[in-house]
């Protein structure tokens, strides 16, 4: 599905803002994800929680989706792709390069640019993008064999914030993944989402910061699961009448 | 001579960016590493020599989204 990665599961789940590493793990359980997204920080001499984290990371042997998250430049997020390939040791990098502090909008040209850079390299480019045709188009001539729009912007919960858009994207590109990446809230969004056509769905603070994540994750689970099956069921067009469902035909006659 | 490790000073011995993780405690780490914002592979540190004034950047796994 992912360059050439097939995964059972289409929700694919950040690793940030948990309360504890204890409530973290029995999410990733719950959401039954095999990709987590990672990223990396400085870290000083005498500090232990990246190799702590890292240790914690192996030992679930899932795959990895580093992050380029904070980035504003090209140069800042293509160096810090190259630090986070030989950390993770995965060509795999969902690339951010962020133009808005407010929003977290992502700077589409230069994501384009460090997409095509970084493509070029090698690397297996997740890019976080709008839901822009012409950029999403920009991408895919990079080298993007994936695209991840937002569905609205990161940890603001909103859902699918132009479902008109969404579904034009992905009309326009029936053979490239798509993945709503950011602004999912509750599992509706995602159930969404995949009844769209969406092949997947990734997540962070929707799980992490629920009263109980691990069950957040369950309900997510189940959603991007009905929401699939739901879109391979082909669902029916909406109509502005109503259309019994009950036949009238043979119902009886009693006058009034 | 004088560099700026993640933007604190730093005084070590003239020498690699290697030598110079390895007395800041970084030995062994996990880690990765850029000098004035350009990476620098873990089999290439050996090689790279600082200079008074670098910038070297050390990142490590962390959680993110």
């Amino acid at each position: 599905m992912f360059y050439g990665v097939e995964l059972r599961s289409r929700l694919l789940l950040g690793t940030a803002r948990y309360p504890s590493p204890a409530v973290l793990e029995r999410a990733i359980k719950a959401s039954g994800a095999e990709v987590v997204t990672v990223s990396l920080r400085r870290e000083g001499g005498s500090g232990r929680s990246g190799q702590s984290f890292w240790s914690f990371i192996q030992s679930l042997g899932l795959r990895v989706l580093p992050n380029t998250a904070g980035c504003h430049s090209v140069k800042e997020a293509v160096t810090t792709a190259h630090m986070a390939r030989e950390l993770f040791d995965t060509k795999w990098i969902k690339l951010e390069v962020i133009g808005d502090d407010d929003t977290l909008q992502p700077d589409v040209f230069g994501l384009v640019e460090a997409a095509r850079i970084l493509s070029e390299d090698g690397f297996e480019v997740f890019p976080y993008t709008t839901e822009d045709l012409v950029v999403a188009d920009r991408l895919v001539e990079a080298g993007c064999k994936v695209l991840m729009p937002w569905g609205a912007p990161i940890g603001s919960a909103r859902g699918l914030n132009n479902v008109y858009g969404l579904r034009a994207l992905r009309a326009h590109f029936p053979d490239i993944p798509l993945v709503v990446d950011a602004g999912l809230g509750v599992p509706s969004h995602a159930a969404a989402a995949m009844e769209l056509g969406y092949d997947a769905v990734l997540l962070n603070t929707a799980v992490a910061e629920a009263g109980d994540p691990a069950e957040m994750a369950r309900a997510f689970a189940l959603a991007v699961e009905a929401g699939r099956a739901a879109h391979l069921a082909q669902p029916m067009e909406p109509r502005d009448m109503a259309v019994p469902s009950t036949p009238v035909i043979g119902k009886a006659v009693l006058g009034g | 001579m004088r560099i700026f490790l993640n933007d604190d000073a730093h005084d070590v011995e003239p020498g690699t960016l290697a030598a110079a993780l390895e007395s800041l405690g970084f030995g062994g780490r996990k880690i990765a590493t850029a000098v004035n914002g350009r990476f620098v592979a873990a089999t290439a540190r050996p090689k790279t020599a600082l200079a008074d004034g670098d910038r070297v950047e050390v990142v490590a796994p962390m959680q993110g989204g």
